[in-house]
């Protein structure tokens, strides 16, 4: 079994690379792009005997205790298969 | 307009009486706006006003100062047309919640202070206090916060193109919920390139420059001056989250915008951001200031105007220019790719008048919301000491395991692993980095370098806030004197307790009156700074944490350095071997770190004989005399000797002649004292006698070991390499511990 | 020789190789902003160190779109000498003017320290006034210095003697201890070692400025 977890800053938290990136992609003539937030993926395999739900449970504790720093960022779980 | 309750206001960090005061000002009831505008204002962090009536009794002046306290940084003259503007920040409650933002933002708003007076940042230092890494239960996260701070740091200091030049970094068990993050920064301008945070000119436009302003860090500033208890930790405000690069190009151009001469007057927006920048400018102008919060670039919507005007996104500007000119400056920012857009104008009525879409929202008179805030002669008894003044007996178990020990402790371990991340060098100046006792930045094309040196001794403090302050003090313009410099300013950052408290009040009070004595003494006036207060956790308060940056001046050359750097050469002690006793000995390190227990008193500190040697020392360096010269500071002398040997591995021996026992002979840390190698012991003693100032023959460089030995007994013979790879490994070693 | 020190929003250590080149050196130097599209009458180019557009996205990512880098690269097609120092070899890499790419430091961490490189060549503009095997003391200062790029690409700098410098300890992870790497046509060199930090007797060190004065001799022979 696989699995994704996306992490970014939360919308309210400035993201200065997201942003940087945006006005870059203007300069350098994409007008259509309205905004950029950037983030992480992390793509993670599971022993295939793992429960799904207990993954899941697991997944979601990881990504908030380890992958994610809740102060300024969220996080999205999700399985795959 | 919402009605305004005692929950309300409590909610705000105010008092029945403050609200009183605010009702009386505006002459009516202020709506929630104006609450939270006055509760910014009004806060410890702004308005200093368990502080204040103490700050008063420090020096503030001399001849090299242009600036003192009040603006954004105290300006000194150092010749030929050239000044420095410098000053020290705390970022501490935002570095406990976020080491990594916090740090970064903290760094990032001390060089906004700086560049905001016309001044081009050249160099940061930074004094760090956080729990013991080998704590049971905090160490972890200790170390998390030490990891987060450290390259919190670096990132926004590296980016942003300033050197790290120095600074110091504290263990101890009271920073365990609070630790301390306090970044000085100092910068450089010509005398008429200076520029103040002043709204002159009624009808001038008012302009803002650099980040959107989004819900960031809404209530920092009330926060920093509330203590932390569980549910202050729920109630997170969001993380301002630094863009160092935004703030390079909001150097880069407001500098530039400066020299077009169209620009009035300029201020950062920092704690209690466009609230803050707008009263306090129009307040020293004795002006008034009208925006509308539609023209404020904003990051999301629907934002109220509490919101926009509390919000402390960082990398913003705001400043004045002439009417007419406004095209001058925006075609700077342009160029820089910044936002820069008028929000309002000033005006003649000396009202802070803040309009949403046309429609007035709040309307302040400028002058009691920056100037008047409530002061408070809060009561103070004696000074909060968890200590005894006896001690237990001890007796060594070893010389050479206790320096071995002592090397290795967290205090005074090498640092590498932290200064290794910063950029020490960019700028091409730095002739002297971390891991000296003061760091030397040259001033291109002049022959003028600035020394520089950070201070702080919290279990001094925590043993006798007067006296310990004293001694930081007079320890940093050691630290500048043996690097040949003359102390000429000070800055000083105050983290203490709750003052409401009237034994951590006692701290503050003779903390500060200990301080204005030896700035006094020293010549080194208080030329602006920063008050910390409700460092608590859970009612467990800091140690009482004065630090103090102080700079120096010297002439442009290759520094002499603390490393032995030949083989024969005498070795001497200027200030001789000292003294000390059972209840001297009880804030040493070696008390805390081998005995395990703190007791007594701080050293005992001569400011006279204190300046004497530092005269001598700072003639013998700067004439070229000493090859190297290292003050004795914390660890005694063992551990300047090692310190001595570990630069270029040149060991020495040493032989001593003293009545005190071995411990104390080697591990006292009585001040006044300098350990200089030389060739021309001749021309050292004739120095030393000219000031009055005893010197001792203590030994010989030689190759590769330290071996010490006092009236024939042998002490210690260890190899400086082993020695120097365990001091070097600790910190490392103790960071990797999961 | 006139040097032109590029300007990216961002860079900061423009300043120091100006100074390095002009005040170490005695050679003119002009800075050149990163919208231009022309570099002037400059016999050499130098895009120095710093956080071009903060490193955001990827280190010197950005940058390598700036109207500039078209004139640097035409430059470099004609022959001109260029000169990329730490985040001036990032950009380099990202326009594909030298193989391979920076990536994070081994440690993890940001590292600034002074160390000791090899000249791995002396054949090229930019080390002709050293001898290889010659030992510099120059300092770092990165987070991602760490050289990669696939065996095959090694392999054929190595056996094109475009390998400029070597560390003597790997402070970061690069793969087989380079330091700095030049192009085929050998006018164009990324390192990212500080040569403008070891230029002025009161930094320590001398021994950067062989990188400048290899560049006028170089020049010099060209005119």
């Amino acid at each position: 079994m696989k699995a994704r977890v996306f992490v970014s800053l939360k919308k309210t938290v400035l993201d200065p690379q997201g942003q940087t990136i945006q006005s870059a992609l203007a300069g350098r003539g994409y007008s259509s792009i309205a905004h950029v937030r950037q983030g992480k993926l992390f793509e993670i395999e599971l022993s295939p005997e793992t429960d799904r739900d207990s993954a899941h449970k697991d997944l979601e504790e990881i990504a908030r205790e380890v992958l994610a720093n809740p102060v300024i960022e969220e996080f999205r779980v999700e399985l795959l298969d | 307009m919402s009605a305004i309750t005692a929950d309300l206001i409590s909610s705000h960090q105010l008092t029945h009486d403050e609200y009183e005061r605010i009702c009386r000002i505006l002459g009516r009831e202020p709506n929630l706006t104006e609450l939270g505008i006055f509760s910014v204002m009004w806060s410890e962090h702004c308005s200093y006003k368990s502080s204040k009536r103490h700050l008063k009794k420090l020096p503030t002046e001399s001849k090299h100062v242009l600036q003192g306290p009040g603006e954004n940084a105290g300006i000194i003259d150092i010749g030929q047309g050239w000044a420095i503007a410098f000053k020290i920040e705390s970022h501490n409650h935002p570095s406990f919640i976020e080491p990594f933002q916090g740090a970064a933002t903290g760094v990032g708003g001390i060089l906004r202070d700086i560049f905001t007076m016309g001044a081009r940042p050249i160099a940061v230092m930074d004094a760090l206090r956080f729990g013991p890494l080998e704590d049971p239960k905090a160490g972890a996260r200790n170390r998390r916060i030490v990891e987060g701070v450290v390259s919190g740091i670096a990132h926004y200091g590296n980016c942003f193109g300033v050197p790290t030049v120095g600074g110091e970094c504290v263990f101890d068990p009271s920073y365990n919920g609070n630790p301390l993050v306090n970044v000085f920064a100092l910068g450089l301008f010509r005398h008429d390139e200076i520029f103040y945070g002043r709204a002159s000119g009624v009808g001038n436009p008012v302009i803002y420059v650099g980040a959107k302003t989004g819900r960031d860090g809404i209530h920092g500033a009330s926060m920093a001056s509330a203590e932390f208890t569980e549910e202050s930790k729920q109630k997170r405000p969001n993380v301002q989250v630094g863009d160092p690069f935004m703030e390079k190009l909001l150097l880069e151009a407001c500098l530039e915008a400066m020299r077009t001469g169209a620009i009035v007057g300029i201020q950062d927006m920092g704690a209690a951001g466009l609230t803050c920048s707008t009263c306090e400018m129009g307040s020293r102008a004795g002006t008034g200031i009208e925006i509308d919060l539609m023209h404020v670039p904003q990051r999301e919507t629907g934002m109220t105007p509490y919101e926009i005007m509390l919000s402390e996104s960082q990398e913003r500007m705001l400043l004045v220019a002439e009417n007419g000119r406004e095209e001058e400056v925006f075609a700077v920012f342009r160029k820089w790719g910044l936002d820069a857009v008028e929000i309002g104008h000033v005006t003649g009525d000396g009202i802070l008048r803040v309009k949403d879409h046309g429609k007035v929202v709040a309307e302040i008179p400028n002058r009691p919301l920056a100037d008047e805030a409530p002061l408070y002669d809060r009561p103070y008894t004696t000074p909060y000491r968890p200590a005894p003044m006896e001690g237990p007996s001890f007796v060594t178990a070893g010389i050479q395991e206790d320096l071995k020990m002592l090397l290795a402790s967290g205090d005074l371990c090498s640092k590498r692993w932290i200064w290794e991340q910063y950029d020490y060098m960019v700028r091409t100046n730095t002739l002297q980095g971390p891991g000296a006792d003061a760091a030397i930045v040259r001033i291109k094309d002049t022959g003028i370098s600035i020394a520089m040196s950070l201070d702080g001794n919290g279990r001094y403090c925590m043993l006798s806030p007067r006296e310990g302050t004293k001694l930081i003090v007079a320890e940093c313009c050691r630290n500048l004197s043996v690097a040949g410099a003359l102390p000429v300013a000070a800055t000083n950052n105050l983290n203490f307790g709750n003052p409401e408290r009237p034994e951590i009040m006692a701290q503050l009070v003779e903390s500060i009156e200990g301080m204005a004595e030896a700035c006094r003494f020293f010549e080194t006036p208080i030329t602006g700074g920063n008050v910390s207060l409700y460092n608590e956790t859970l009612g467990e308060p800091i140690h009482p944490s004065p630090v103090v940056g102080i700079v120096g001046l010297m002439h442009t050359g290759e520094p002499a350095g603390i490393a032995f750097r030949n083989a024969d050469r005498a070795v001497l002690l200027v200030g001789g071997i000292g003294d000390c006793d059972a209840v001297r000995f009880g804030g040493t390190q070696y008390a805390s770190v081998v005995v395990g227990k703190v007791w007594g008193l701080p050293p005992a500190l001569d400011m006279d004989f204190e300046k004497r040697v530092q005269a001598a020392a700072r003639e013998m360096v700067s004439a070229g005399m000493a090859e190297s010269a290292h003050d004795i500071g914390q660890g005694g002398l063992a551990v300047a000797l090692a310190e001595c040997c570990f630069g270029l591995g040149v060991g020495a021996e040493i032989t001593l002649d003293s009545e005190l026992r071995p411990e104390y002979l080697l591990f006292h840390e009585g001040p006044s004292r300098v350990v200089i190698s030389t060739n021309n012991e001749e021309a050292i003693v004739e120095v030393a006698k000219r000031h009055n100032v005893p010197v001792v023959r203590i030994g010989t460089t030689w190759e590769k070991t330290l071996s010490i030995s006092n009236r024939g007994v042998r002490l210690a013979t260890m190899e400086v390499e082993a020695l120097r790879e365990s001091w070097e490994n600790a910190l490392p070693a103790k960071l990797s511990v999961s | 020789m006139k040097f032109g020190v590029v300007v990216f929003p961002g860079s900061n250590c423009d300043h120091d190789a100006w100074y390095a080149v002009t005040r170490n050196l005695g050679q003119q130097a002009e800075f050149v902003w990163h919208d231009s599209n022309r570099l002037g009458d400059v016999d050499a180019v130098i895009l120095p160190g710093g956080f071009s557009y903060g490193d955001y996205l990827r280190c010197g990512a950005i940058a390598k779109f700036s109207p500039v880098m078209g004139a640097v690269k035409k430059f470099a097609a004609d022959g001109g000498l260029v000169a990329g120092i730490c985040n001036g070899f990032q950009i380099l890499v990202e326009s594909g003017l030298l193989p391979g790419a920076l990536v994070r430091n081994a440690g993890l961490k940001f590292r600034c320290m002074e160390l000791q490189l090899t000249v791995a060549t002396s054949d090229s503009p930019f080390t002709n006034a050293c001898r290889k095997g010659d030992v510099l003391r120059v300092p770092i200062a990165h987070g991602e210095g760490c050289y990669v790029a696939e065996e095959r690409v090694l392999d054929e700098l190595e056996a094109e003697d475009r390998i400029a410098f070597r560390y003597v300890k790997n402070p970061n992870g690069s793969q087989r201890d380079i330091a700095g790497v030049l192009n085929r046509g050998r006018n164009v060199l990324g390192m990212m070692p500080h040569p403008e930090r070891a230029a002025d007797p009161l930094m320590g060190s001398l021994d950067g400025l062989s990188v400048f004065t290899s560049m006028v001799a170089a020049a010099a022979l060209k005119k």
